[in-house]
């Protein structure tokens, strides 16, 4: 027993330090990018990746950065902060990456935040609670809008329309559950009244029983659905089929045309907010996002086959934000780097027109969310 | 002395139960010279953690012949105690680390007496329903827990220092191990670990002869609630930050297939397991796309080839006729 | 008590889906003693495979065909390579191999699949059937439908064939069955291949209520696992009722307790039931060889 627990030890410390050999040595500049391609959250991580790849190699392709060729180290971490930070470990210690773009979740981007800050190297997160970048970190940024923006635009077109009274329906999954807090959080400074609040599963297969508490509930005059993934398509199906005749808004975590094939007829009339993104081929000429919009749409569906998302689109931020600093620096030295971001200013990206600065690592305000509305099966503008 | 003399006294310490640790012990304090960076240090931090919490199942699991598909529950009971204790409660992470374990053990006491009446796929899913009840009330009571989101968990200070590097993680965490096996060994070699291991082969035998098995196997449980307690504290210091997912479903999976991996009923094999899942995750990153697939197959080429898992496979093949 | 019959209906269409997948254990488990938990990935297969063979311009019904037999195939495939291959290995070591062979069952489906997710038309359209106020869709009926007819011809081809006696033997007592003439390894092989049709035909019907994609396995699986074990395992019976039952404890719950709890709640009352029955609903006590 004893020369059995020699030999496994000994195997386990060769094993340990050979399988992690690092990397061949490379010229290349190295960013990272810990995302859950795979996992509860891989509807959010896989065209993050997709993007990353298609745009890094386009960027390579027109000389890189600095005269430097650029490339992209992708870890997944199957939507878990722990393996996130050990990920994260590895790209500061063995990869020596000079900058970060990933963190699909808020999980993870919390669990890894404290590694690059210690590191010193800026981190773009493609996160959206507003914890990230509320109180400022020096080297934590954004792209994606923050889930307190989505129900501020929400509460305002509900006011538009003189309606006052909501009913909130939320998956307890993070997205849904942070921006469930931030609508309660929100109401009353915007004079919106919730009258219920009702819960369901990510993977849940039927929410008539919360719809039905619901419809039953006194003077509700509207209906907020915050979650992502298959359960708003779920929810939108039993909200029809339940017959309840208060208008519908979804959030910004269904943004895919996916979701209105799943819902199918039940999606219309559904109004969310989202960037402009979704609506690319519709915005008149003289928008400014129009041109990056169109663009990386027609370029994802055609690398990918696969409809456009909003969460690629903040990949697609990210990266641009970070090269765009990168070739103002005129190096990658991480400080100067970091700095740059900070200043990005009129950044046009597929979220929205990026404006940072010291006390604003997100940049977007609430006109780079549009309001939607879903007819004969396709997004329409309801207004700029 | 004789070399004869020399050769029968290393003969009777190599009988002493503790003997098979020595080299264990000899290992971990070498093995930092071949770590390059704090990454390795991290991975070998890890593999410390998750190798208490399957000494613990695997006290359960191997010795006793119990099985629980929950057990992340507890390490999510450790894990929340010293987030909550310090942030809500103003109690310090050591105390909290403290409380965590026993609030494990009260809850295994309760919950274990009902559930271990049942036996076999019963008990696992009686296991599998407490892991998943757990998991459930640390993603909803956000106030306390920080909900789905998880929540930041203090440094560990004493008096002055603070606990930080993954380096002196390592040490902190290899001396807990080696703490946790001998406590282990202790065990299985006292008289109720003749018993467990009696309850193991046959309960009604084991009753027969006059074994308390009720109460020995509430005692196994809760021990071994103690140890994931004790794991999944580790794990919220080490990382800073903890989610709801430390107790889901598949990190009970990912537990018991670290026992049954390394080997039932072996405590150098719940250190192999746990390397396994740890660090293969890192090796087949190279795989990309296809690592899972890998994995999926690695995990049942092991289970098909090693069987009864690693470490008494190698036993048998290198060890030859001794136990 | 509209809503008392639409947490009804709820309940029934979920619980419909749980009995579903639930079956797909127990003809494993009579047969081997084996827990299958890539059972999951087999009810995945069967839903994924025909919505991508559905995208590529197969008629659906010819898709269906294709998507059962190629699970079907999984199925055989997990048996010859993984549990013959370990032979006489333990319960536990053979629970392990079926989660890897999950694990990888769902690595190929990131691969050859997509991460997003899908659904499948209704069989007869998606307008619900409206009873005293509530609302239920044909589909929900579809399943359990489904599930009835999947239990009575189970039954049937157990209690009334050769084919199931042999099945009978070989679970009762394995090399006793082998004396009297019976090849084993073709009955066990035989009851994988259709537990994995069983969960193929399953992931087809349900998958217009709960959309798939390509890790919807594991939910499924864990839900099917605690359905049986209500139910009591080895009993066809006891898996459809404990599905629906699980089904309902869960729509009640969230009609009446809490919402974010009803998972909770739902297992609470399981094991409320297992300490009064230990061995399930309609599982047969089992007796204990000194």
């Amino acid at each position: 027993m004893m020369m059995v627990n020699v030999k496994c030890a000994a195997a386990l410390g060769v094993g340990l330090a050979t399988a992690l050999a690092a990397g061949p040595a490379s010229a290349q500049v190295k960013v990272g990018a810990v995302l859950s391609a795979s996992g509860p959250a891989s509807f959010l991580g896989d065209p993050e990746k997709k993007t990353l790849d298609i745009y890094v190699d386009a960027i390579n392709a027109k000389g890189g950065i600095n005269g430097q060729k650029l490339q992209v180290v992708i870890y997944d971490d199957g939507g878990d902060a722990n393996a996130a930070r050990t990920f994260a470990t590895r790209l500061v210690e063995e990869d020596k990456v000079v900058a970060m773009v990933g963190g699909t979740t808020t999980g993870t981007t919390m669990a890894m935040i404290p590694v690059f800050e210690d590191a010193q190297i800026p981190f773009i997160s493609l996160a959206g609670a507003i914890e990230i970048i509320q109180p400022v970190r020096k080297w934590v940024f954004k792209t994606p809008h923050t889930d307190k923006m989505a129900c501020e635009k929400i509460f305002d077109d509900l006011k538009r329309r003189n309606l006052t009274t909501v009913a909130l329906i939320s998956g307890t999954d993070a997205f849904g559950h942070s921006m469930r807090d931030q609508c309660i959080l929100v109401a009353p400074g915007a004079g919106i009244t919730i009258a219920d609040v009702e819960n369901y599963g990510p993977g849940d297969s039927d929410m008539t029983p919360q719809l039905t508490k619901i419809k039953a509930a006194a003077g509700v005059q509207a209906v907020i659905n915050t979650g992502f993934g298959q359960g708003p398509a779920i929810v939108t199906r039993n909200y029809r089929q339940l017959d309840i005749p208060y208008p519908f808004y979804q959030s910004h975590g269904v943004a895919s045309k996916q979701f209105i094939d799943l819902a199918g007829p039940a999606a219309n009339g559904v109004r969310l907010p989202a960037a402009a993104l979704l609506v690319a081929d519709k915005l008149p000429d003289s928008d400014k996002q129009k041109p990056v919009v169109v663009s990386y749409k027609k370029t994802f569906e055609a690398k990918t086959g696969q409809p456009v998302s909003t969460f690629g689109g903040h990949a697609y931020d990210g990266l641009m934000i970070l090269t765009e600093a990168a070739a103002r620096a005129g190096s990658f030295d991480k400080a100067k780097v970091r700095d740059e971001i900070e200043r990005t200013k009129g950044y046009i990206g597929t979220a929205g027109i990026v404006n940072m600065s010291p006390t604003d690592h997100l940049g977007l305000d609430l006109s780079a969310f549009r309001m939607l509305e879903i007819k004969d099966g396709d997004w329409t503008l309801v207004r700029d | 002395m004789s070399v004869r003399a020399l050769r029968d006294r290393f003969r009777l310490l190599q009988r002493h139960r503790l003997f098979s640790l020595v080299p264990l012990a000899a290992i971990v304090l070498l093995l930092p010279l071949l770590f390059p960076s704090a990454y390795y240090y991290r991975i070998a931090a890890l593999v410390f953690i998750f190798a208490i919490a399957a000494l613990g199942l695997n006290l359960l699991m191997g010795f006793a012949g119990q099985v629980s598909l929950g057990h992340a529950g507890f390490m999510g009971v450790g894990a929340y105690a010293v987030a909550i204790g310090p942030t809500h409660l103003g109690i310090p992470p050591f105390f909290s680390f403290v409380l965590g374990a026993m609030l494990s053990a009260l809850v295994a006491f309760v919950v274990g007496r009902p559930i271990l009446r049942l036996k076999g796929h019963y008990l696992a899913v009686a296991t599998l329903g407490l892991g998943v009840l757990l998991a459930i009330v640390f993603s909803n009571e956000a106030n306390w827990t920080g909900g789905p989101d998880g929540m930041t968990v203090p440094r560990l200070t004493l008096l002055n220092w603070s606990l930080r590097g993954a380096d002196t993680w390592y040490w902190i965490l290899a001396v807990s191990f080696l703490v946790s096996a001998v406590l282990a060994l202790n065990l299985i070699d006292s008289p109720t670990g003749r018993a467990l291991r009696a309850i193991h082969d046959s309960e009604i035998a084991a009753r027969v002869l006059g074994v308390d098995v009720a109460q020995k196997k509430l005692m196994i449980f809760v021990v071994s609630a103690v140890y994931a307690s004790v794991a999944g504290s580790y794990l919220a210091l080490l990382n800073g930050y903890i989610t709801p997912e430390v107790s889901g479903f598949l990190r009970s999976i990912e537990l018991v297939a670290m026992v049954v991996l390394g080997g039932m009923g072996s405590v150098v094999g719940s250190l192999v397991g746990s390397a396994v899942l740890v660090i293969l995750p890192q090796a087949l990153t190279l795989f990309r796309d296809y690592e899972h697939m890998v994995l999926g197959l690695i995990v049942m080429s092991v289970m098909i080839f090693l069987r009864g898992g690693i470490v008494p496979r190698l036993a048998a093949a290198l060890g030859g006729r001794r136990k | 008590m509209a809503e008392f019959l639409q947490f009804v209906f709820s309940g029934l269409t979920v619980g419909a889906i749980y009995a579903l997948v639930a079956i797909g254990f127990t003809l494993i488990y009579n047969a081997s003693d084996v827990v299958n938990f890539a059972q999951g990935e087999f009810v995945m297969l069967g839903g994924m495979t025909t919505v991508f063979l559905g995208q590529a311009g197969v008629p659906l019904p010819l898709a269906a065909l294709v998507a059962v037999l190629v699970t079907t195939a999984a199925g055989l495939a997990l048996y010859r390579f993984a549990i013959v291959t370990a032979r006489d290995a333990n319960a536990v070591t053979l629970i392990i191999i079926t989660i890897g062979a999950s694990i990888f069952l769902r690595g190929v489906a990131e691969i050859v699949f997509d991460k997003r997710f899908h659904s499948l038309p209704s069989l007869f359209g998606s307008d619900p059937i409206r009873v005293g106020g509530a609302a239920i869709l044909p589909q929900s009926l579809i399943v359990l439908a489904g599930a009835l007819i999947i239990m009575v011809l189970l039954w049937a081809f157990i209690d009334r064939t050769l084919f199931g006696k042999a099945v009978i033997a070989t679970s009762t007592n394995r090399i006793a069955a082998r004396l009297v003439g019976i090849d084993t390894r073709i009955i066990v092989g035989a009851c994988f291949a259709l537990s994995a049709a069983i969960g193929a035909i399953a992931g087809i019907l349900v998958t217009p209520i709960t959309l798939t994609s390509y890790n919807a396995g594991t939910l499924l699986a864990l839900k099917g696992f605690a359905a049986v074990m209500l139910g009591g395992i080895g009993s066809a019976i006891g898996a459809v009722v404990g599905g629906v039952l699980l089904g309902l404890f869960e729509a009640f719950a969230a009609g009446y307790v809490s919402a974010s709890y009803k998972d909770a709640v739902a297992f609470l009352v399981i094991l409320a039931v297992l300490f009064a029955m230990p061995q399930g609903l309609f599982g047969k006590a089992k007796v204990e060889r000194v």
